[in-house]
């Protein structure tokens, strides 16, 4: 009975304190001058540092969805532009903003939720409270405005390098010609497709950066609690980032 | 003055201080004795407020601190120092921004001023050169001195102790116990001392409270203490000093 309890009780109170966390967060926003080099360190870790393994994943998810698209379209009545018009709206739509999400729920997820989790259990946080300072807005607040702002500039360097992925394994690899590459993409460009990946993308990067400092802020235990804390961040992140994309691609396209 | 009045904490349902009461006079040093997990922490926690009180309340210069909104009481806080069991020192900062992080953040003091104030916290206890050292590469004694250096650095009123000679070998602890003693005549501070270590107590206390079952079971001042005869005191003073005076290992030539 109890067990059962739990397991319906488990998610809610999650999602109360989860809540409660990033409503703290927000009140604090007031405070927000003291923070702002903060915010700038964390920028560059979650942008500026990510930049080359998004753009390797970018370019190779480009690169494959050119060379599989080609192989499905092997009849002479379809023209080879339709490559073009497939790859890039993939590239905008939907692989840009996912991809960069797992890459970044693992790499960005994973490290604010161990380092926040390490600073948990060894005092580091209940040292800054203990000073008189507000360590959500300290600690949260900047990761998850780094997030957010820096994630839909990841995506949009991702597309453009998905992009380019795709166009040139497809020249050099005589699957499609680059000018017909670009034919197929600008007849069937629609001027939403970015913007959807834009919400996307600031969706996802709240997502990611919010879980991960949520379950690091609340790590309990030593090592194994910083473990648990931090393989939790990511698997988290990475089931809600499909989620949101279901939900995102239902109520908006 | 620090007023602790019938203190009720459980968690989980398990209670941990039943009822606790306790008066810290200005400028003394009280020692909080008790046998690990007997609560001593727990109480810490709550004269800083990183704990609110389930009944019961605690004062501090007659504010309710259980009960204040937050921003208020990052402002109580401010009038404490926290030793943390670990030193829980920043492990992203070298020993200098430690030190240097309560200043930056809580005065408006320039980079010479701040430099100035560093070096005089460090050298305090005894560290003048270590700076530019990051916290892992210092000893378990040495960290916990850089944090002693932090948490005097705003001047503070009250310095909380918890356990400041756990984990050291004992010509460590006497040196820390030493500094505890000289900063609370030099900086004529109130001073909470968290520990089960009765040579620490005996060094620097001038008054103690024994904690036993989650109860306040005994307080006085330490020549009270020693002619007290309750029977549970004594066992616990008694176990503590057959520990002090057991022979050490000879010196290895």
């Amino acid at each position: 009975m109890t067990r059962n309890r739990s397991i319906i009780l488990a998610p809610a109170v999650a999602l109360g304190s989860y809540s409660l966390l990033l409503f703290h967060a927000f009140s604090s926003l007031g405070e927000f001058g003291s923070y702002r080099k903060n915010v700038v360190r964390q920028m560059v870790r979650v942008g500026v540092d990510s930049l080359p393994i998004v753009a390797l994943a970018a370019a190779f998810s480009g690169a494959v969805t050119t060379v599989q698209t080609a192989y499905q379209l092997v009849s002479p009545f379809i023209p080879k532009s339709i490559i073009g018009a497939i790859v890039v709206p993939s590239m905008i739509l939907e692989l840009g903003a996912v991809v960069t999400g797992f890459i970044l729920a693992g790499r960005v997820g994973a490290r604010i939720a161990a380092e926040l989790g390490t600073m948990r259990v060894t005092e580091q946080i209940d040292a800054l409270e203990a000073m008189g300072l507000n360590s959500i807005g300290y600690l949260i607040v900047p990761r998850v405005i780094a997030g957010v702002v820096m994630f839909p500039v990841l995506y949009i360097a991702a597309s453009f390098i998905g992009i380019a992925g795709g166009l040139f394994v497809g020249h050099a690899g005589g699957f499609v010609p680059a000018g017909e590459f670009i034919d197929g993409a600008r007849e069937f460009f629609q001027p939403f497709d970015p913007v959807f990946g834009l919400i996307k993308s600031f969706v996802f990067g709240f997502i990611i950066t919010s879980i991960s400092c949520f379950k690091g802020y609340n790590t309990l235990g030593g090592a194994e609690g910083v473990g648990l804390a931090t393989t939790q961040a990511a698997v988290i992140s990475c089931v809600y980032i499909l989620i949101a994309d279901l939900a995102l691609a239902a109520t908006l396209l | 003055m620090i007023r602790v009045e019938n203190l009720y904490k459980s968690f989980d349902g398990r209670p941990v201080l039943t009822d606790v009461s306790l008066e810290i006079p200005e400028g003394h040093t009280m020692a909080i004795i008790g046998r690990s997990g007997s609560g001593k922490s727990v109480l810490m926690k709550h004269v800083i407020g990183l704990l609110r009180p389930d009944r019961g309340r605690v004062t501090v210069d007659g504010v309710d601190i259980g009960r204040i909104p937050y921003g208020e009481l990052r402002q109580v806080r401010r009038q404490f120092g926290v030793l943390f069991q670990g030193g829980a020192l920043f492990d992203s900062m070298d020993s200098f921004e430690n030190v240097a992080f309560p200043l930056r953040t809580f005065t408006s003091m320039t980079d010479v001023e701040i430099r100035r104030e560093v070096e005089d916290c460090l050298a305090m206890v005894d560290l003048s050169g270590v700076g530019p050292k990051m916290p892992a590469d210092l000893s378990g004694g040495m960290r916990k001195r850089v944090a002693l250096a932090r948490a005097v650095a705003l001047r503070p009123r009250y310095i909380i102790y918890d356990e400041p000679t756990s984990g050291l070998d004992p010509e460590t602890s006497n040196t820390i116990d030493v500094l505890i003693r000289d900063l609370a005549e030099r900086l004529s501070v109130t001073s909470i001392v968290v520990t089960h270590d009765m040579h620490s107590v005996l060094s620097i206390a001038d008054r103690a409270a024994f904690i036993f079952e989650g109860r306040m079971h005994w307080v006085g001042t330490i020549d009270e203490m020693h002619a007290s005869t309750d029977e549970t005191l004594r066992a616990f003073v008694k176990a503590n000093e057959y520990q002090i005076g057991m022979p050490h290992a000879p010196d290895l030539p």
